[in-house]
């Protein structure tokens, strides 16, 4: 599988994106400029967390208007995996291709630790390897994770299974605990913590690896097989 | 030129927590008599005249300079500048 990591002017956590795919999964896998508009490459479009454009206006509000991101648009329409980890979470709400948007964390505090996460949706792309509600840790680091969306949306968000990973003790005031949805086909998966760091017990945690080998075993399942 | 003055801020119904501090902070101050803080965004335009500025800033808040799923704007346009 090839995938691609969108190295954006402030992004910071691309290499560790790399290295995961890389030295864990062994799969094809380049850094890919803001600038380029061509994804056609690659099967897996990864939007790596930092603070792309420095975060000025708005978290991810800037880089969502790159080159880069109008062919993640066309990438994620045309089905192929779409994963956003923190300030790529905040592209995909900017850019519109998943709903909601980010405010502050309710204490106004940057958090960086680990945190429990549970899986509310093992029936994705993304959490095929993992059992539906099982508790997993994943780091996170950020000071604008607080997830909003209005009553509609998460009524939708909760009919169609999106909401794929929840906080189990809310840390940053995100509406329904939410940390992490897909898109309506469950191609596009946004979330604020980072899986990348949590691939070696070095780390901490090594539950993140089973979130990247979920998308290699959905992609070979779906396209080498058959073909 | 003209000038354009953006203001944006968070929509009603919509927990500010750094508005949320600051009123904490007023009435740790026994400034009691203020009874909601909302924290905005200013921005200040300058534009070359344009016989649509209005439906272009209008443009520019909703695709960029506000988020319209928590933010509303409103915006103030200047007499023209001195050239």
């Amino acid at each position: 599988m090839k995938f691609a990591v969108i190295v954006f002017p402030g992004s910071n956590c691309d290499v560790d994106m790399y290295e995961a795919i890389r030295e864990v999964l062994d799969e094809e896998v380049h850094y890919v400029p803001y600038t380029e508009s061509d994804l056609s490459y690659y099967d897996g479009i990864l939007l790596p967390g930092g603070f792309s454009y420095g975060d000025y206006l708005r978290s991810g509000a800037i880089a969502s208007f790159s080159p880069a991101m109008r062919a993640v648009k066309q990438a994620a329409a045309e089905g192929k995996a779409v994963l956003g980890i923190c300030n790529g979470f905040q592209m995909l709400l900017e850019s519109g291709i998943l709903p909601g948007a980010m405010k502050r964390n309710e204490k106004l505090k940057f958090m960086c630790r680990q945190v429990e996460l549970e899986v509310v949706n093992n029936e994705t792309m993304f959490t095929s390897l993992y059992a539906d509600g099982e508790k997993i840790n994943i780091p996170i680091a950020h000071g604008e994770g607080n997830y909003e969306c209005d009553e509609l949306t998460l009524q939708r968000l909760m009919e169609n299974k999106q909401i794929v990973f929840r906080y189990t003790n809310n840390p940053n005031g995100s509406v329904a605990s939410i940390a992490g949805i897909t898109n309506e086909i469950g191609n596009v998966l946004g979330m604020m913590p980072h899986p990348e760091r949590a691939v070696n017990d070095l780390l901490g945690s090594a539950d993140g690896i089973r979130l990247f080998k979920s998308i290699v075993k959905s992609w070979r399942e779906n396209y080498v097989v058959t073909s | 030129m003209v000038k354009v003055k953006v203001f944006v801020t968070l929509k009603e119904g919509v927990l500010d927590p750094q508005g949320k501090a600051v009123k904490g902070a007023l009435h740790s101050m026994d400034y009691f008599e203020v009874s909601d803080v909302t924290i905005g965004k200013y921005m200040e335009l300058t534009l070359e005249e344009n016989v649509n500025i209005k439906e272009r800033v209008q443009e520019m808040c909703e695709k960029l300079l506000a988020n319209p799923v928590i933010e509303e704007y409103h915006y103030e346009i200047e007499e023209a500048l001195q050239r």
